[in-house]
């Protein structure tokens, strides 16, 4: 399983006098079970991206190929597309609508042409993995919190059982908790199922934290794909973009600037941590060798 | 003097099914007092759900209290002669910036409150620049607010409520939406207006980094105040703040971290130069 966009342009109103190129010259392989961030300031063109993954919007030139098949051929089943590439927009508890959670979560995957029980299996399971106890399956979502309705949001994509899962800032508005929960239930999904996960963020810290690979977008280009380690090397580029490296990164420039002999290419606090102190005892073991 | 005080605040949700029978309370504030003095910058912390909106929302008389009492500037919110008074004094800047904007040019939405107000045009002209120069997008004055990018559409949200020349501004998530040009944006046009203005601001969030350079910091839990102080006392109680759902900012995790390894630094560090100064001295000391 892999998509591939191959030299993808998107232009809205092409043609037009107000023609405005969103997406430009975009190459970009997503392999399997891979957890990917994507970044880029609002306007960069990661939405439009991100739209045309399953098919929402299709380019003005180029290819997408899912599995090896151009999903523009007139003959592919772009509704089948959609079922594989599942699409979590921000703020999905807005989408809630049934009067149970159990039924909200059922509505995708009985669209899909399964048995009824197959799909009650499936919201089951899908419920069971964001963390949803079986004693709120017969609540109204609206009575849940906030956290709780996004993970039952996202239960309703998880159920149609995608390849691809892509989440458009999934913690938004969510208290540092709750932020930490969702992540971390993605990554747990991530590890159990090899879904390939791709997450649209504009936390720096929680891309360092938990993705394997950031793809960075500014004015409708890719500007970088890589590592978030090799990426937040180059923080003053982001700086001019809009975007920044994690905090630690420049806690550790600033130390490494005063002499601290530190290595400055740390993403998270663990990381931080595990490097000052690794520098505080070898000063430790030079000052009593110096006394020896 | 203080701008805003509440004692034994409480606000009972009452829900009714079809027939008007009550089928639940939920208390969603709780027993709240609060002292605020004019021209202070104050946080408001607190996970999803922890009682911040409702009780913001009984600062300016948007809701009315179900026990005890709230004074805006001396004035009881209880009493319905007050209301207008009130949220002239204190305004109210929400998450969602999509949904404050109603004018089709920048001047003209900022100019909408005075006009209600009443305010005379050559004033309301006045009151339009100055406030758009006071959240720098005053460059922006003829432009569509749809055009505008998150941040910049919450500093004209900001704006329109400044031009009502309020003694207190109360922001409800203002930056829960934006990326993080946005967020600096907002809160940095937030810091001047207290700084330079001395409007009071009252600020509720769930970014931590937002929240280091406030006079005084409320963390609520089921509808209750459970801790108030100055950042750093706050910030010193990392286990606390993260049983109440709430974390520390990067920097002060990172010095908790080392002080725990056995780094003689002390707690509730809030900020990069402060971590540096203390490795600095620690350093020094080891030679």
């Amino acid at each position: 399983m892999s998509l591939i966009l191959d030299h993808v342009n998107h232009i809205y109103g092409e043609g037009s006098g107000q023609a405005v190129a969103a997406l430009k010259d975009i190459n970009l392989v997503i392999g399997d079970g891979q957890f990917i961030g994507l970044i880029g300031h609002t306007g960069s063109g990661k939405s439009t991206l991100v739209q045309h993954l399953n098919g929402l919007l299709m380019p003005t030139s180029g290819a997408i190929y899912f599995d090896g098949q151009d999903i523009a051929d007139k003959d592919y089943n772009r509704k089948d597309l959609r079922s594989k590439v599942g699409l979590v927009f921000q703020y999905p508890e807005h989408q809630l609508f049934e009067v149970t959670v159990f039924e909200d979560v059922c509505y995708g995957p009985r669209n899909l042409n399964l048995s009824p029980k197959e799909a009650e299996l499936r919201a089951y399971k899908a419920l069971r993995q964001v963390g949803i106890s079986d004693e709120q399956f017969y609540q109204s979502p609206f009575e849940l919190s906030g956290g709780q309705k996004r993970r039952v949001a996202i239960a309703g994509v998880l159920a149609m059982e995608p390849k691809i899962l892509i989440l458009d800032e999934p913690t938004a508005g969510l208290d540092p908790k709750g932020r930490d929960e969702i992540l971390g239930q993605i990554r747990k999904l991530k590890e159990e199922s090899g879904m390939t996960i791709l997450l649209v963020s504009h936390s720096m810290e929680d891309v360092a934290e938990y993705v394997e690979r950031i793809v960075v977008m500014n004015q409708g280009s890719i500007i970088y794909d890589g590592i978030p380690r090799e990426v937040f090397k180059h923080s003053e580029e982001l700086e001019k973009i809009g975007l920044a490296a994690p905090q630690m990164t420049y806690m550790m420039t600033r130390l490494k600037k005063e002499g601290f002999g530190v290595n400055s290419d740390v993403i998270t606090v663990e990381e931080a941590k595990a490097e000052i102190l690794r520098v505080f005892a070898e000063n430790k073991r030079a000052g009593a060798m110096d006394l020896c | 003097m203080n701008i805003i005080k509440a004692i034994d605040l409480a606000f009972e949700y009452i829900r009714r099914d079809e027939e008007g029978n009550v089928e639940g309370i939920l208390r969603a504030v709780d027993g709240v007092n609060l002292d605020i003095e004019a021209g202070d910058f104050v946080a408001i912390l607190g996970h999803n759900g922890s009682g911040k909106s409702t009780l913001a929302k009984h600062l300016n008389a948007l809701l009315h209290p179900t026990e005890g009492t709230v004074w805006v500037d001396g004035k009881d919110t209880g009493e319905a002669s007050n209301v207008w008074n009130i949220r002239q004094t204190a305004g109210m800047v929400f998450q969602n910036p999509d949904n404050q904007i109603i004018g089709q040019v920048v001047e003209e939405d900022v100019g909408f409150g005075p006009e209600n107000l009443g305010v005379p045009t050559k004033e309301i002209w006045a009151r339009v620049e100055e406030s758009l120069k006071a959240v720098g997008m005053y460059k922006y004055r003829k432009r569509s607010p749809n055009k505008l990018s998150g941040g910049q559409k919450q500093r004209v949200s900001i704006a329109g409520v400044i031009a009502m020349h309020p003694r207190c501004i109360i922001l409800d998530e203002p930056t829960a939406m934006l990326d993080p040009d946005g967020r600096k944006e907002v809160i940095r046009a937030v810091r001047a207006l207290n700084q330079v203005e001395g409007i009071t601001v009252i600020l509720i969030t769930h970014y931590m980094e937002e929240v280091i350079h406030a006079d005084k910091v409320y963390v609520m839990d089921n509808g209750k105040v459970v801790m108030q102080g100055n950042p750093r006392t706050i910030f010193s109680q990392v286990e606390e703040l993260r049983r109440l759902r709430l974390d520390v900012p990067q920097v002060t995790e990172l010095a908790y971290e080392l002080q725990k390894s056995g780094l003689p630094l002390p707690s509730g560090i809030l900020t990069m130069d402060e971590l540096v100064e203390e490795l600095k001295r620690i350093k020094k000391a080891e030679r």
